[in-house]
């Protein structure tokens, strides 16, 4: 795990976690969108934030996010170290451009990150969230913390950036974490590129579209 | 045709080098790019300057000598070795930016020079087979499909050259090492050694200063012998594999 | 001086077995205490410092490129021959030693080249056991194909870049070798002198090109593989780099230089477009598997061709020469190199010519591409065509190839014995750089297998012999047979750097190629070659008032590299048309107008010249001696090659 290749590895692994932690994700904010007051949005918080298994699993996640992160700043550094002295002039027509900024546009998700964390899962957790209750049981009421923030336009509008990084920083990854693990074979290769841009597009654009109705919807 | 040059220029490896602006008047377009540079040589020379120096040798494509960064890459703007890129590919009045690779693990030597000789040292890591002189079964004893020899010729064509390194954004020398784990896990004959090969010559690559692959694939976009990026995925699934399973611990 | 070949005794099947027996041995633990320095790192040297290796004996290699594998061998592109008779079509090594004796032109010795022959088979085995991926049929064995001058299908190959994946194959031997510490690789080192103490070859200096450094290598054995001459023309198919200085500068320790003369002009390069061209690029002989090489029968129509007026595909058939074809029936295209060259040069004389300038004749894939589709000429060819249409611009699925003939090879070198051994103890030349095995013509596919031969088959037997005669102790290079050598190396340097004249050294070596290729070229002549002879020496002369070399020599300075290469070829230049003019027969690819037979043919004067003409440097400006060695044939009857 300490050569170029065995970190790379863990890149792509957690990076496919990570793919499949988004799809979980997106299937649960769909649920803002519901006409019921935010009913079925709460109840599945409250799941999330309580039931064992999930926090486990939540615990895997905060560690996934933590070494793709910590890891792609090791290999930049070093890869920054790869070419101490640079070019004066570069084309870039060989290669796409997000391949070439993954960090860049990992940053922008890094930054909407810790916004987000600490709007909604701080929130959640340990700030003041006002209660509802539906059929006797106490719910804390994230759906309205949701409504308020997406009811600002900056936020919005930041929301709207990350997801448009998280879609090229996906348009790259998803098909770069399979060549990472060694699977490229020319009869799949077409769907794994089919795929990682179909997921690659529609995953952050549904995220992307569930702020926009509720900002428009609260107009 | 009318050609301005700005070159790279360095005393040695110890001098902080600079570009220098060239003016050539009169070029071919049948020249070739490196033909260029000896009449611009010529040129230097009968004004008593030092003339820039570069690395060249066999001036058909193969020996991997050659090693320009032109106008932002490897070889220049087409898919082949500097020498075989000919001044037809150039306008008049075009100004051309002629750089040395850069990567920590090709450092310049002087002007385009840059010492390659990680490389070797990555080959000298595991990059054979460990067969003596004399003594090996006969040449049909082992058949093999003509796919895979096909498919290991593809991967061994590499020359060298390292533009793979000067294209890639991290200096990663992943098309190069895959090239050659490639054509040896293919081949019967590569078997033996096949799991300590690899882990060997991607620790030599590791510490010669080569960066982390990407996955651009502007390596393989540049590499004259169109190696292809196959063999990287090739490269990390024998590692895994190797890594997985060998002794070494 | 007597030349002694050393050719054992007995049947000429059993002279190498014999031998191999007879020679002494080193004992494994007592290799370690051996030094060999080996200089080039292609087939023949890296093959050679690999196999030295494995035995155990401490080696010292040097190349003047920045790695090993980037030696000229990577440039051969058709293939390596072997007597392996795996296509059933009656090859044995017999053929093949008669094949390779007959295209000689009965100018090289028969133990040499029938020794060549029984070892070929083993190169095959080797380079497959190093993973070399050669071409191979469906059902998984290996594929062969044919070449000029045979007429079996014994070629190995790997698509057009045998040379490549061959040299590759030795350089991987090398590299473990270095790796295992039996090996010591000095790239980047150019030999500028050989040290001999006490009669007998114990060293090297060399310039360390980055650092200018003027270095000392002692050992207790020298092996020159340091390639052929070519470049003496300025244009050929060599690389930039490739030169003369090491084994000349041996030759003017002692070691006779042999057949210098003989030059192999490949007949199928592409065509020089103008006078920037710094080299000419080989098109593959294979090509004329399936080429038909024509020029117009009509002077007027070719005069339109040059013109632009007409495109050579809508020449009706009927007033195309396909003048291999027609003069040689039975080989046509596929006739061995200096006749398929010296017919061109015919052609284009008689003002046939195409292209530009006159000076290319067609080489036409049309029939191939109707009989067997365009599929099938890409998959043998492809790379070949690409790399056509990348320098000319032109598409040869389309329109014929233009080729024309350019200097490729050198069959003359260092003289040496059986034992691969110069006259001077201790020396060793393999490959290129020796004179042994192809007469005076080579034969297309068969440099590789020399060159293997010498390095992995032959050399790690006979060198032992001499080892084993020889004292442990090692020469120190404080030895004054060191610093003098040293001193004479700096003072050259020195001397180059001192002129400061108006020309560079470029301007002098297109000059001498000028004067080669013009006189001492496909076609020579008496009166010619004694005027080649005054105007290289007056060119000499030139050169060392008026030459400029910029810089310093403790630096990387390309320049002087180039001097120190072009002062030798000048030198060199001369002693090739000295014994051009002293080989006053025709023979291989020497051909003098005034011995020709009333087709036109090569004709030998085998009572006269039927020996190797090795000469002896007697000092600057002095003649050199000729010594001859006579060539006895025991097994092959000399006959008037007939290629019809």
């Amino acid at each position: 795990m300490s050569s170029t290749l065995g970190k790379k590895l863990l890149m792509a692994l957690t990076g496919l976690f990570l793919v499949i932690f988004l799809v979980v994700h997106l299937s649960g904010n769909l649920q803002l969108l519901l006409n019921d007051e935010g009913r079925a949005f709460n109840v599945y918080a409250k799941f999330m934030t309580t039931n064992p298994l999930i926090k486990t699993t939540s615990f895997i996640l905060y560690a996934t996010f933590i070494i793709h992160i910590v890891w792609a700043i090791m290999l930049t550094v070093n890869n920054k170290k790869s070419r101490p002295v640079g070019y004066a002039k570069v084309s870039g027509s060989n290669s796409t451009w997000s391949s070439r900024n993954m960090g860049i546009l990992g940053t922008i998700i890094f930054i909407f990150l810790v916004i987000h964390l600490k709007n909604f899962w701080y929130v959640m957790h340990w700030g003041p969230v006002e209660m509802v209750k539906y059929d006797g049981v106490e719910y804390k009421d994230l759906y309205a913390t949701v409504d308020v923030a997406f009811s600002q336009l900056w936020y919005v509008v930041l929301y709207v950036v990350a997801m448009l990084g998280l879609m090229f920083h996906l348009f790259h990854g998803f098909a770069s974490a399979f060549q990472t693990l060694g699977l490229n074979h020319v009869k799949y290769n077409p769907v794994i590129k089919f795929v990682g841009a179909a997921f690659a597009i529609i995953v952050p654009a549904m995220f992307a579209a569930i702020p926009v109705i509720i900002y428009f919807k609260n107009l | 045709m009318k050609i301005t040059l700005k070159v790279w220029r360095q005393k040695n490896a110890q001098d902080k080098g600079g570009f220098k602006t060239y003016q050539l008047d009169d070029v071919s377009p049948d020249m070739s790019f490196l033909e260029m540079f000896d009449v611009l040589n010529e040129q230097i020379l009968k004004k008593g300057e030092d003339p820039v120096h570069f690395d060249h040798d066999c001036r058909e494509g193969i020996c991997g000598t050659c090693s320009m960064y032109i106008n932002g890459k490897p070889h220049g703007p087409k898919q082949t070795t500097t020498c075989q890129l000919h001044m037809r590919s150039f306008s008049d009045g075009d100004t051309i930016v002629v750089e040395p690779w850069r990567a920590q693990a090709f450092p310049v030597v002087k002007d385009l020079v840059v010492n390659r000789s990680s490389f070797d040292r990555v080959i000298q890591a595991g990059g054979y087979v460990s067969v003596n002189t004399g003594g090996v079964p006969d040449a049909n004893e082992i058949p093999i499909p003509k796919k895979i020899a096909d498919e290991a010729f593809d991967s061994a064509t590499c020359i060298g050259c390292g533009a793979c390194v000067a294209a890639c954004k991290n200096a990663s020398a992943m098309l190069f090492v895959s090239a050659k784990v490639s054509q040896l896990a293919m081949l019967p004959q590569g078997q033996v050694e096949r799991k300590t090969r690899v882990e060997k010559m991607v620790a030599q690559m590791d510490e010669e200063g080569f960066g982390a692959c990407s996955n651009t694939g502007a390596c393989s976009a540049e590499c004259p012998k169109e190696i292809s990026l196959e063999n990287i995925a090739r490269l990390n699934r024998e590692y895994l594999k190797a890594k997985s399973s060998s002794d070494n611990v | 001086m007597k030349l002694d070949s050393k050719i054992p005794e007995g049947p000429i099947a059993e002279k190498w077995s014999k031998h191999k027996f007879n020679v002494k041995l080193v004992n494994p633990a007592n290799k370690r205490k051996y030094d060999i320095i080996v200089v080039g790192t292609g087939l023949a040297g890296a093959s050679a410092a690999a196999s030295f290796g494995e035995l155990g004996y401490n080696v010292k290699a040097f190349c003047f490129q920045d790695s090993p594998r980037r030696a000229h061998s990577i440039a051969a592109q058709g293939g390596i021959n072997a007597a392996k008779n795996y296509q059933n079509d009656g090859d044995s090594i017999f053929r093949l030693f008669y094949d390779t004796v007959k295209g000689g032109d009965y100018r090289s010795r028969e133990g040499n080249v029938y020794r060549l022959a029984e070892v070929s088979v083993d190169i095959i085995d080797q380079c497959v056991a190093q993973g070399v991926p050669f071409a191979r049929e469906y059902g998984g064995l290996l594929a062969n194909r044919s070449f000029g001058g045979a007429q079996v299908s014994r070629t190995f190959y790997a698509r057009g870049q045998t040379g490549q994946q061959l040299l590759l194959g030795a350089y991987s031997a090398l590299s473990r070798q270095v790796s295992n510490g039996k090996v010591k690789m000095y790239t980047r080192s150019e030999m500028l002198d050989l040290v001999m103490v006490d009669g007998k070859a114990r060293g090297i200096v060399t310039r360390n090109l980055i650092t200018g450094e003027i270095e000392s290598h002692s050992a207790h054995a020298v092996v020159l593989a340091t390639g052929g001459y070519g470049n003496v023309f300025y244009l050929s198919t060599n690389a930039m780099g490739s030169n003369a200085t090491a084994a000349w500068r041996a030759h003017k320790k002692g070691a006779l230089f042999a057949n210098p003369c003989y030059t192999q002009i490949h007949p199928t390069c592409i065509p020089v477009s103008g006078d920037h061209q710094s080299k000419l690029t080989l098109m593959s002989e294979s090509l004329r598997n399936d080429g038909r090489v024509w020029v117009p029968k009509d002077k007027a129509d070719s005069e339109k061709i040059r013109k632009g007026q007409l495109k050579p595909t809508d020449l009706p058939e009927d007033k195309r020469d396909y003048y291999l074809e027609r003069r040689y029936p039975s080989f046509g295209n596929l006739v061995p190199r200096d006749v398929a060259s010296r017919n061109a040069k015919y052609v284009c004389d008689e003002g046939r010519g195409v292209s530009t300038t006159g000076l290319a004749v067609y080489l036409d894939f049309a029939d191939a591409i109707k009989r067997d589709g365009r599929a099938a000429i890409e998959g043998k060819y492809g790379n070949l065509f690409d790399m056509y249409q990348q320098i000319t611009g032109d598409n040869p699925y389309e329109t014929p190839m233009k080729i024309y003939p350019a200097v490729h090879y050198t069959m003359g070198g260092l003289w040496v014995d059986y034992n691969l051994m110069t006259n001077v103890d201790g020396l060793y030349a393999i490959g290129e750089a020796n004179f042994s095995d192809h007469g005076a013509n080579r034969l297309g596919a068969s440099a590789l297998m020399q060159g293997l031969a010498d390095g992995y088959f032959v050399i790690p037997y006979t060198i032992g012999d001499y080892l084993a005669k020889m004292p442990y102790d090692k020469v120190s290079t404080d030895h004054e047979a060191f610093k003098e050598a040293e001193s004479r190396v700096k003072e050259i340097n020195d001397k180059l750097l001192r002129i400061k004249g108006n020309r560079t050294v470029d301007e002098f070596h297109k000059a001498l190629g000028h004067i080669m290729w013009e006189y001492c070229g496909m076609s020579r002549n008496e009166e010619g070659l004694k005027k080649a002879k005054t105007e290289i020496q007056k060119l000499r002369k030139e050169f060392w008032e008026d030459v400029n070399v910029l810089g310093t020599n403790e630096e990387l300075n390309q320049s002087l590299e180039k001097a120190n290469r072009v002062a030798d070829f000048l030198e060199l230049g001369e002693l090739m048309v000295e014994d051009a003019l002293n080989r006053s027969e025709s023979c291989g690819g020497h051909f003098r107008e005034e011995s020709q037979t009333e087709e036109g043919e090569a004709k030998r004067k085998d009572d006269e010249f039927s020996y190797v003409a090795a000469w002896e440097y007697k000092g600057p400006e002095a003649p050199e001696e000729l010594h001859k060695e006579d060539l006895v044939f025991e097994n092959v009857k000399l006959t008037q090659r007939s290629y019809k």
